[in-house]
């Protein structure tokens, strides 16, 4: 659980994407790609789940990269290597079904970008042909550019301002690339608005489509409830039955809702945290 | 002359429920003493057949009656390995003290004239933990290189952990959550159980040999082949740690939690203690929860303590299907729930969940009921009256309707065979599951139950855990 490498990934109006590589031969051994990690910073911390981007068999290292949003992410970026966490499980969750495809194309959004690259890659190694779509509000924002490109058979980057790539969303690439070529699969991880979008869009030209969700959780291993999500009329735990599923199938109003139920005392905590 | 029950000294309700401190404060030396007094001594005891573990109580209680406290703890730990957990959380109403000779033939709990026993095994139990008496040496040689992986730090595991401990056995407990005790830690919340004598317990478990490594998911970080590789033996206390919901329309409104959710945001992540410990919670004006069992009372005790934090009035209310005398909870906890004001609305089944625009519970839409003959489960169906349908105010709703098995490492296993409720088969006599050397017990086995039936399943496995490293 001791934090061995630390990088601060990009940095924008004060918040940063970090990237950290942590000591844990267990969870490294029996991590697959699209799985993910439960961790507390502190005793009196919170439980949050990551995604594990990476590992390391011969370190026996996993590698998480996150985005500072409310306290836990925030006093996470504060450690520094050599600390140790207070608590991490995983790993938990399927992995993500990797098989041949065909052509298959990677949604990555913001910090989502991070949580598709153990994917695509997975893909890659697959046979598959990987098509990549990365977005973020502004270059500064835009991480695994390099890692990425290196799986990618295609590779495109779409920036809200045009300061990089080409101005605009990811769905505007994606959207040109489902008119012109059959896809055997779109994985796309991000913010929930963009899912929600893709997910339209993909369904419209009927393919297949997998999103990876981050709801809230506690325990993260099935034993609460909070991650709930109505998938094809029935309820699921994000935790145990996913976090993979598939994005035509969900209740997206409501996992946009259930994700909200929070933010009060989530803005509460980081005021009196002064952070 | 007949001698009146000890009645135990509780805090009064409308101090309790400003914290999360025990209710219940035990008896002093005196009232022990006045309270064993009054047992029978029967020369055939009755009691005995009413606890799962099988303790000696009528000996356990002559102890004390001789004030040699002692070995009142001794001979109640030859049967368990810990009085201080019990004597708080047994139902004893349904087990020892319904079996005692002094409750009234037929009754369908202890009668108020039956022996505290409980109250006299939590004394015992405490005397023994604050002055740390040893247990007489068991250690034999033939367990000196035997290893045992216990799967879960529940009341079953951390039983099965002593037992073989004591034999001698090196022992390491995996625990998926970031601490230990499981159910007692993120179910039991600390007005029952308070966490120093949890901590206590489980710190002279660790004391006496026993390892214990947290945040270790077996199935996940660790599979089942790997500990059957590096251990002798395995034993699975799993537990029943998946929540039942109602399956009713607008269950997935926010504000909306499982009885385990919340209770585990309260109890182990301490969202009572909100912001300084950083989970939070919600609190309602008017907080409902669903159920009749010990879990639903407790619940709605914690609820209610924060409506009271929080400055709100309070406003926490059990809904039930069925009457009060249907009720599965223990009869101390739901009078406990009465004392401190919890609402009870008996007769009365929820049909659907009512949001406001941005997804949270409003209202909650139910149905009146009456009584039916019994069902399977030998208490009298509820039957919803036509056409009798009304709206209640519920602003946070708490479901604590059941709980089914702890699923990850069975998933992950197929090799051990589990029923149609994904329980773990065993083999009745030995515990063994379908799996050789891998044994388990508890709620992973049973389907939800206490714990000490946990710890009773926990004991006879560890006896066949015993036979088979011998054999081994």
């Amino acid at each position: 659980m001791k934090i061995l490498d630390k990088l601060v990934l990009s940095e924008s109006a004060g918040v940063k994407v970090v990237r950290m590589e942590i000591y844990h031969p267990d969870i490294a051994r029996n991590a697959g790609p699209g799985q993910f990690i439960a961790f507390m910073v502190s005793e009196k911390g919170e439980r949050v789940p990551l995604t594990i981007v990476d590992k390391d068999l011969n370190k026996g290292t996993i590698t998480l990269i996150f985005q500072e949003a409310g306290l836990t992410t925030r006093l996470l970026a504060k450690l520094n290597v050599g600390d140790s966490l207070y608590s991490l499980a995983g790993p938990l969750g399927h992995p993500t079904e990797i098989k041949k495809y065909g052509k298959a194309i990677m949604v990555g959004g913001g910090v989502g970008i991070a949580e598709i690259y153990p994917v695509a890659r997975a893909l890659k190694e697959a046979g598959n042909y990987v098509v990549s779509v990365l977005g973020a509000r502004t270059r500064e924002l835009l991480i695994l550019e390099t890692e990425m490109k290196k799986i990618s058979d295609e590779f495109y980057v779409m920036t809200d301002d045009g300061s990089y790539g080409k101005k605009g969303f990811t769905t505007d690439a994606l959207a040109e690339l489902l008119k012109k070529d059959k896809y055997g699969l779109v994985y796309c991880v991000g913010p929930l608005p963009m899912m929600k979008r893709v997910s339209d869009l993909t369904k419209d030209f009927k393919v297949k489509t997998i999103v990876s969700l981050n709801a809230l959780m506690v325990d993260a291993t099935g034993m609460c409830g909070c991650c709930r999500v109505t998938v094809g009329n029935s309820i699921k735990f994000s935790c145990v039955d996913g976090p993979d599923f598939d994005a035509h199938l969900i209740d997206w109003d409501e996992l946009s809702k259930r994700s909200k139920v929070y933010q009060e005392q989530e803005k509460h905590i980081c005021k009196l945290s002064n952070i | 002359m007949k001698k009146e029950p000890v009645k135990v000294k509780e805090v009064p309700a409308q101090a309790r429920i400003k914290d999360f401190s025990e209710v219940i404060l035990g008896y002093s030396e005196s009232e022990a003493l006045q309270e064993a007094g009054r047992c029978l001594q029967c020369k055939n005891p009755t009691c005995i057949s009413g606890c799962p573990v099988g303790i000696d109580i009528k000996r356990f209680i002559y102890h004390i009656t001789q004030k040699d406290y002692k070995n009142a703890y001794l001979t109640i730990r030859e049967k368990n390995n810990f009085p201080s957990i019990c004597g708080r959380v047994c139902p004893a109403e349904y087990q020892c003290r319904k079996a005692c000779v002094l409750t009234k033939k037929g009754s369908p709990y202890a009668s108020e004239q039956a022996i505290w026993i409980n109250f006299l095994e939590r004394f015992a139990g405490d005397y023994g933990m604050n002055n740390n008496i040893p247990l007489p040496a068991e250690k034999q040689e033939s367990f000196s290189k035997a290893s045992v992986a216990v799967v879960g730090s529940g009341p079953a595991g951390l039983c099965c952990a002593g037992e073989l401990g004591r034999l001698g056995a090196k022992v390491t407990i995996f625990e998926s959550l970031h601490k230990t005790g499981g159910v007692l830690r993120y179910g039991i919340p600390p007005f029952r159980l308070p966490r120093s004598i949890l901590d206590n317990e489980i710190e002279s478990l660790q004391k006496s040999g026993v390892e214990i490594k947290a945040n270790v998911i077996v199935g996940k970080t660790k599979l089942l082949k790997e500990l059957q590789d590096e251990y002798s033996s395995v034993f699975l206390g799993l537990g029943a740690g998946v929540p039942g919901f109602l399956k009713i329309p607008g269950e997935n409104l926010c504000n909306i939690y499982s009885a385990n959710e919340f209770l585990t945001r309260v109890n182990l992540m301490s969202a009572y203690k909100f912001p300084e410990f950083h989970t939070p919670v919600s609190i309602g004006r008017h907080m409902i929860v669903i159920g009749g069992g010990n879990t639903a009372m407790d619940a709605a005790r914690c609820a209610l303590r924060l409506q009271v934090g929080r400055g709100f009035k309070p406003d926490t209310s059990i809904l039930y299907r069925r009457t009060e005398a249907e009720m599965p909870a223990r009869r101390l906890e739901i009078e406990h729930a009465k004392e401190e004001g919890i609402n009870f609305q008996l007769l009365i089944q929820p049909v659907a969940f009512i949001g406001d625009e941005n997804g949270f519970v409003k209202k909650l839409k139910c149905l009146k009921c009456q009584l039916a003959e019994p069902d399977a489960s030998g208490r009298r169906r509820p039957v919803a009256i036509e056409g009798s349908e009304f709206e209640i105010d519920c602003d946070v709703a708490i479901i604590a309707v059941g709980l089914e098995a702890n699923q990850v490492l069975t998933r992950a296993t197929p090799e051990i065979k589990t029923d149609k409720y994904k329980d773990v088969i065993v083999d009745q006599q030995t515990m063994e599951t379908s799996v050789k050397g891998v044994f388990a017990g508890g709620d992973i086995v049973g389907g939800e139950g206490t714990v000490i039936e946990a710890m009773g399943m926990a004991k006879k496995a560890s006896v066949s855990i015993a036979d088979y490293l011998k054999n081994k």
